[in-house]
């Protein structure tokens, strides 16, 4: 665990406190698995925005890519009754070709990710939109769901299963990023691409292979998500899921700049804003300062982890 | 023109950084309508008088008369209002305004009065002239993107006129222009000079020295090597005043002869020279030193056998079998490394710790199934740090934290914890301190005697004199001229390294 998860670790700490003593019920297990169970959902396409970031890039597409890939599942589970295991299958394909897209996209023809994840966002939240005639797609009396219903959306020992999917995910990619290869050619490249290719390093191959993870964590998230809100409509669906991501991914430390964050500071900044929004609830804020809280919230633990650093740094150097 | 009164003397400049004398009591004299030559080695001190000049670098003594006024340091407007301007080797232009943005950049003309708003055909009125006494083919409202290297230079040069500049310094003006454009410059520099402008002209080119030059200074390590009036400028004459400092025995002989085997380029195209084809051959157990003037094409050489330009022609043997370059993965694979020049951009990630450099290039080797064995890598990052006596306190210390000598040291680790076969040292020791430099040295000479090639780029003519045991000249893409050690002389590698003397090398 290095600072930076340490700092955000104890601001959790005390911003819960606080909402415990203001408001008791903020520690009751309905709320706290309530919130678990969207951490997790929230957490999983978080982690897959963080190693895109770590190259250097980010991900703008990753909420409309939801919303595509919600309206093409539900499609093919409801209208087409396909097997359920293969509906499965195909979002988390299409996941991984859409982030084959944007990977080669940046990395073959050098367009900047911010641009072709813009485009991405439009595309697919217009493809989703046209998909469906801008209707609301729901389940209805859709054939023999209950398996996957109960693994999307169940508990086991109690947990929301989007919260054990969560740190299922966060252990596998943990693992990856901080003990494989690839997890070190990943910083190596974000952090300075030319001493990475000076190293015979194929990094093209390493910056594709984010976007494929990052791809495919979103299709998880969709089937997760789609048994979450029951129903897809496709122009609200994973509406600034984006920003949701690339904050939860700074918060944990992750710099625009490439090269650096850890996936426990993913998980805990997605937590952190998790609770942001459960405190606003809770202690009866308006919610239309929803936003307010969260952007302030940010930049301050941004400014705070500078200042921090800079005197670190001024005390190294003298 | 001797009773002419100086335009600008300096008088005993001296600049020190830590460990480093730049100028030592330099002292010069430029009249109105004189072209001054400036000449020197790399390194001789002549960027940084210029700089004082420019008003960037403040020197530590001395002082400076512009214009009957004096100075102990100029500042950058200081130096502009004295009407001193520049037109340098890399053009400081932008290229996303057009023409007459760039000449009259930061004295825009006006309208509109508290509106402000440029007066874009105001502009363009007092451009033009500008533009046709300089004899330039383009219109003052051509996107400076559509001009060629040559066709900018002019801006630049317009640039100096529209300020209004009584002393023009050209800095390596020509490094990147064809013959006919050269002679065009030279040119536009007999008419400033006749309208009264002072010149200070440096260049490697001696023949434009000869061909336009009243007075020729030369600096050697920092000091006043000597200077040549009218009548004695030559290349000769030149040449022994840039060299002629003794040599320091730096040579270790290797301990046996080359062996048969060692890297072969045959017909080499680079990227930076598309028509030039440039022969090496670089054996097993040998320090090749590869000479040249900056520009000369010796990176790109280096960049093209590691495989990051590929080469666009010609092909590379390893021990006599044919490689390919595709990527630095290929070289890196086959047992190429290269040591690049810069290594803070290059050679290192300098945030990540001494371990994770040295292993970065074989992190498969320290992987069980796809996981690290971190132990491994540390131990192994230990032995290296131990071998190659890097001072630091443990292999967990980033990078940027390192002096220079020591990152140029895990830089090296890097590859010798591998398989080296062949490395290519781009100015292994610039910017390292002396000691620093001895060791490096003795290290390519331990990697020649345990088999592997050598190859050393460097600037440096002491070093490439003192270490290498062949050398090569490069001159615009080519290798100019073989060098064994029987033969080593300054004279001779800057001989090649001018384009002189090639017909008789090859």
């Amino acid at each position: 665990m290095n600072r930076k998860d340490l700092g955000l670790g104890a601001l959790l700490v005390v911003i819960g406190a606080i909402t415990a003593f203001l408001n008791p019920l903020f520690l009751s297990t309905v709320n706290l698995l309530n919130m678990a169970n969207l951490i997790g959902l929230f957490g999983i396409f978080s982690i897959g925005q963080g190693l895109i970031i770590i190259t250097a890039g980010i991900d703008l597409s990753v909420g409309a890519m939801l919303a595509l890939l919600g309206v093409v599942f539900v499609d093919l589970l409801v209208n087409y009754e396909l097997f359920w295991p293969f509906a499965v299958l195909v979002v988390l394909v299409a996941g991984l070709l859409l982030g084959a897209l944007h990977g080669v996209l940046v990395t073959r023809l050098g367009l900047q990710p911010f641009v072709v994840t813009l485009c991405g966002l439009l595309i697919y939240r217009g493809a989703a939109r046209y998909y469906t005639q801008d209707g609301t797609m729901g389940f209805g009396y859709a054939g023999d769901l209950d398996t996957l219903t109960w693994l999307a959306s169940g508990r086991s020992f109690g947990i929301p299963h989007p919260f054990l999917a969560l740190l299922v995910v966060a252990l596998v990619v943990g693992v990856l990023l901080h003990r494989s290869v690839f997890g070190r050619y990943l910083y190596a490249v974000g952090r300075n691409e030319e001493a990475a290719r000076h190293s015979g390093i194929d990094t093209r191959a390493v910056v594709v292979g984010a976007y494929l993870l990052g791809g495919l964590l979103a299709g998880l998230s969709t089937v997760l998500l789609v048994f979450y809100t029951s129903s897809v409509s496709p122009s609200s669906f994973g509406n600034f899921y984006e920003l949701y991501a690339i904050a939860a991914a700074v918060l944990g430390g992750c710099s625009l700049r490439g090269g650096e964050g850890s996936v426990l500071g993913i998980v805990l900044g997605t937590v952190l804003l998790q609770i942001l929004q459960n405190l606003v609830n809770i202690l009866g804020i308006p919610s239309s300062l929803n936003f307010a809280v969260m952007g302030s919230v940010i930049l301050l633990g941004v400014l705070a982890d500078q200042q921090f650093g800079r005197r670190k740094a001024a005390l190294a150097g003298a | 023109m001797d009773g002419v009164a100086p335009i600008l003397s300096l008088e005993g400049i001296s600049k020190s950084y830590p460990g480093v004398r730049a100028l030592d009591d330099v002292s010069l004299r430029l009249r109105p309508g004189e072209v001054l030559g400036l000449i020197g080695e790399n390194g001789a001190g002549k960027s940084t008088l210029m700089k004082v000049l420019g008003g960037v670098v403040a020197p530590s003594a001395g002082r400076i008369v512009v214009g009957g006024r004096e100075w102990p340091r100029l500042t950058v407007p200081d130096a502009q209002a004295a009407g001193i301007a520049f037109v340098h080797q890399e053009l400081n232009l932008f290229d996303n305004l057009d023409v007459a943005a760039n000449v009259l950049f930061g004295r825009e003309p006006l309208r509109g009065g508290p509106l402000r708003l440029l007066d874009r055909r105001a502009a363009a009125a007092r451009v033009r002239p500008l533009l046709a006494r300089l004899g330039a083919d383009f219109a003052p409202e051509t996107p400076l993107a559509a001009l060629s290297i040559a066709q900018r230079q002019l801006v630049e040069i317009a640039k100096a006129l529209a300020a209004e500049a009584r002393i023009i310094i050209f800095d390596e003006p020509t490094s990147s222009l064809t013959l006919s454009e050269t002679a065009r410059l030279l040119a536009v520099v007999q008419e400033l000079r006749a309208a009264g402008t002072a010149i200070i002209y440096i260049t490697h080119r001696l023949a434009e020295i000869v061909d336009c030059a009243d007075r020729v200074v030369c600096l050697r390590d920092g000091k006043l090597a000597g200077t040549l009036e009218r009548g004695e400028i030559g290349h000769a004459a030149m040449i022994r005043l840039m060299i002629g400092r003794e040599l320091r025995a730096l040579y270790t002989p290797p301990r046996r002869a080359p062996g048969p085997g060692g890297l072969t380029a045959e017909g080499l195209v680079t990227e930076a020279f598309p028509q030039a084809r440039a022969d090496l051959e670089i054996r097993a157990g040998e320090i090749l030193g590869l000479a040249g003037l900056v520009g000369a094409g010796r990176t790109s050489l280096a960049r093209a056998l590691f495989g990051l330009d590929p080469p666009r022609g010609g092909r590379v043997l390893l021990d006599g079998r044919p490689l390919r370059l595709a990527s630095p993965r290929d070289a890196v694979r086959a047992g190429l490394y290269l040591v690049p020049e810069d290594r803070k951009a290059a050679g290192l990630v300098l945030s990540m710790p001494i371990a994770e450099n040295v292993s970065l290039a074989s992190l498969h080797s320290f992987a069980r199934l796809f996981l690290l064995d971190r132990r491994k890598e540390a131990a192994t990052a230990e032995r290296q740090v131990a071998s190659l006596r890097i001072k630091a306190p443990h292999v967990g210390v980033v990078a940027a934290t390192l002096s220079g000598g020591n990152q140029q040291k895990v830089v090296l680790a890097k590859w010798l914890s591998m398989a080296p076969r062949v490395i290519l040292f781009d100015e292994p020791t610039r910017g390292i301190d002396a000691g620093a430099k001895g060791e490096i040295y003795a290290l390519m000479r331990a990697l020649a005697d345990e088999g592997v090639a050598i190859l050393m780029i460097s600037s440096d003519m002491e070093e490439v004199i003192g270490v290498s045991d062949r050398i090569a000249v490069m001159h615009e893409g080519r290798i100019s001229g073989m060098l064994d050690r029987d033969l080593f002389s300054e004279q001779a590698v800057l001989r090649l390294a001018i384009g002189q003397g090639e017909e008789a090398a090859a």
